[in-house]
């Protein structure tokens, strides 16, 4: 192990409970000329349930996908469980054992049964025993209430089934922390509560959720915290109670009012 | 707002701008500029093998034949059909060459053909860039040499024989022309891979990078298994093209069906009235065998048409 890589095990190491598990200082981030992210901070603490609203275009896609080293971030500091994510010598297969990531396109493996899919990742990058793997695939199945649909291939499920086999599939790896990337935006109005009841639970059993959404009822009752970015940066944020009825700047009033 | 409820659709060309230059009919027009696209999104040709073709050159073998034999006033052993009967057993399997030659050629040249292609094709889209740019000038160099001329370096250049110690390997000329004709079958097929990798959505790439998978596991459990589907129908064309063009070795001297029909032909005193029969009995046996690849080709394709 050289050098950079025992620093940041201890960096690791030395993260501890009562610190955020997920720290964001003055993150940038362009496309070229566009500016897509010109200082984002904030810290998440474990076991809270964020949501990060916004019209489109406001980077917010582009913010959780730093997080787990999908985009390389220009300048700024995003440390998760103290690993610093932005850093040349990050070993970004450890930083995605611990962040799970489920996109609104699903992206399922289509060749591999739903089971398949879930046990793909844990047997092959984890190393994990098959047997013990299979009896978990199957329980998570259960916890998504998908039971039946073990053997069937992604092309036969629903949107809402494929998304909640998605999330079964990254909750498969135990990830400390859940990223959810508008994961309801691509279903109809019956499937997006099957999706987000799965949420719920999983956000009730203590699992740490950065949710990217646009459903203003799942974050009035299930956030922590709700931040409101707008170009590039974070307007206002706040608990839900204050931020849905008090919301001070223009901008969020703005946009509160066109979708409330 | 408006609609268009109870009003037809505006006419292309009359009422709104008009979708191709071509002064014809309309429907003519769009399909023509379909099939232009098509062709120009798939980057080679298709073999389109039709019935009407074997029965025309069935048709033509017995006018050529029949013609022959009525102008013929040789004995009765000696008229074309009756010499194409006495040789066809040389002209396609005796010995191992004829047709059967030019079948074992494509087989084998079809197979390091494939294993080199999928190689290259890999190549072409490595992370590395001295990788994807030698692959890439390879490929694009092979793809579009003419087979010919790829044919006679390989098999002027190519040793004869090879000493490994104490023993001699004698390279028989058909395994040269194999190794020339695999070249250019490399170079498309590894346009094909290159092209059926590019074409699997991003969304599968980041998924499988969000399950902390490398990017080998990547390509081998989650990329290239969805990509094999996609890639046999332009992989069973390509057979077929290449087994039409194993004729192109008996310029060498190879003894394929070509070569050997030639020498029957002089065997018989060069009696122009065999040219016909002969040259289109071998066009015949070519379509019986590449027909059939050719329309499996076709139905496959559309079979694994991805519908987005």
């Amino acid at each position: 192990m050289n050098q950079q890589s025992v620093a940041t095990e201890a960096n690791a190491v030395a993260w501890t409970e009562d610190q955020p598990m997920v720290s964001l200082k003055d993150v940038h981030k362009s496309f070229g000329e566009l500016k897509v992210l010109t200082g984002i901070s904030f810290d998440v603490m474990k076991k809270e349930v964020i949501c990060i609203i916004g019209p489109s275009g406001s980077g917010k896609s582009t913010l959780i996908r730093c997080i787990n080293a999908l985009n390389p971030v220009d300048k700024g500091s995003i440390k998760v469980e103290g690993r610093e994510v932005n850093d040349s010598k990050l070993d970004k297969l450890e930083l995605r054992k611990k962040v799970g990531m489920v996109f609104q396109q699903y992206n399922l493996f289509p060749h591999k049964t739903a089971l398949e899919n879930i046990m793909m990742a844990p047997i092959h990058v984890l190393k994990q025993d098959k047997a013990a793997v299979e009896e978990r695939a199957i329980k998570l199945i259960k916890k998504v209430r998908l039971e039946g649909k073990e053997n069937s291939y992604p092309g036969e499920l629903s949107g809402g089934q494929q998304q909640r086999v998605a999330i079964a599939r990254s909750l498969a790896m135990n990830p400390d922390i859940m990223l959810f990337d508008e994961v309801t935006s691509a279903l109809d109005p019956e499937t997006v509560k099957e999706v987000l009841f799965t949420i719920q639970e999983l956000a009730e059993d203590g699992m740490t959720c950065m949710l990217v959404t646009h459903e203003m009822g799942f974050a009035r009752e299930l956030a922590d915290h709700i931040y409101f970015t707008d170009r590039g940066v974070i307007v206002e944020h706040g608990p839900p109670a204050t931020f849905f009825k008090e919301a001070k700047d223009p901008r969020t009033k703005e946009f509160l009012s066109q979708i409330l | 707002m408006k609609t268009f409820v109870n009003k037809r659709p505006p006419i292309p060309g009359i009422a709104t701008g008009s979708t191709t230059d071509l002064p014809v009919l309309l429907p003519t027009a769009g399909r023509l500029a379909q099939r232009a696209r098509r062709d120009r999104l798939e980057g080679t040709w298709r073999l389109e093998l039709k019935l009407w073709h074997g029965v025309l050159l069935v048709i033509l073998f017995l006018l050529f034949a029949g013609i022959a034999e009525a102008q013929s006033q040789a004995e009765p052993d000696k008229g074309p059909l009756a010499t194409l009967f006495r040789w066809i057993p040389v002209l396609l399997w005796k010995n191992g060459n004829g047709f059967v030659l030019n079948l074992t050629i494509s087989f084998f040249a079809m197979a390091i053909g494939t294993v080199a292609g999928m190689a290259l094709g890999l190549a072409q889209v490595s992370l590395l860039a001295p990788v994807r740019t030698g692959s890439w000038f390879t490929t694009q160099f092979f793809r579009n040499s003419p087979w010919l001329v790829l044919l006679f370096c390989i098999m002027l250049l190519f040793p004869f024989e090879i000493e490994l110690g104490s023993t001699v390997f004698k390279i028989p000329d058909w395994t040269k022309a194999t190794i020339g004709f695999s070249l250019p079958v490399m170079a498309n097929l590894s346009e094909i891979v290159r092209g059926a990798v590019q074409s699997i959505p991003t969304g599968q790439w980041e998924s499988a990078e969000s399950l902390a998978f490398t990017r080998r596991q990547t390509m081998w459990m989650i990329i290239l298994p969805q990509c094999f589907k996609r890639m046999i129908p332009p992989w069973m064309n390509w057979y077929a093209i290449l087994t039409m063009a194993t004729p192109l070795c008996s310029i060498m001297g190879v003894e394929e069906s070509v070569r050997l029909a030639q020498d029957a032909m002089t065997a018989e005193d060069s009696r122009t009235e065999l040219l016909g029969p002969f040259y289109v009995f071998l066009l015949i046996v070519f379509f019986i065998y590449c027909y059939p690849i050719a329309r499996l080709t076709i139905a496959l394709e559309k079979k694994y048409t991805v519908n987005i």
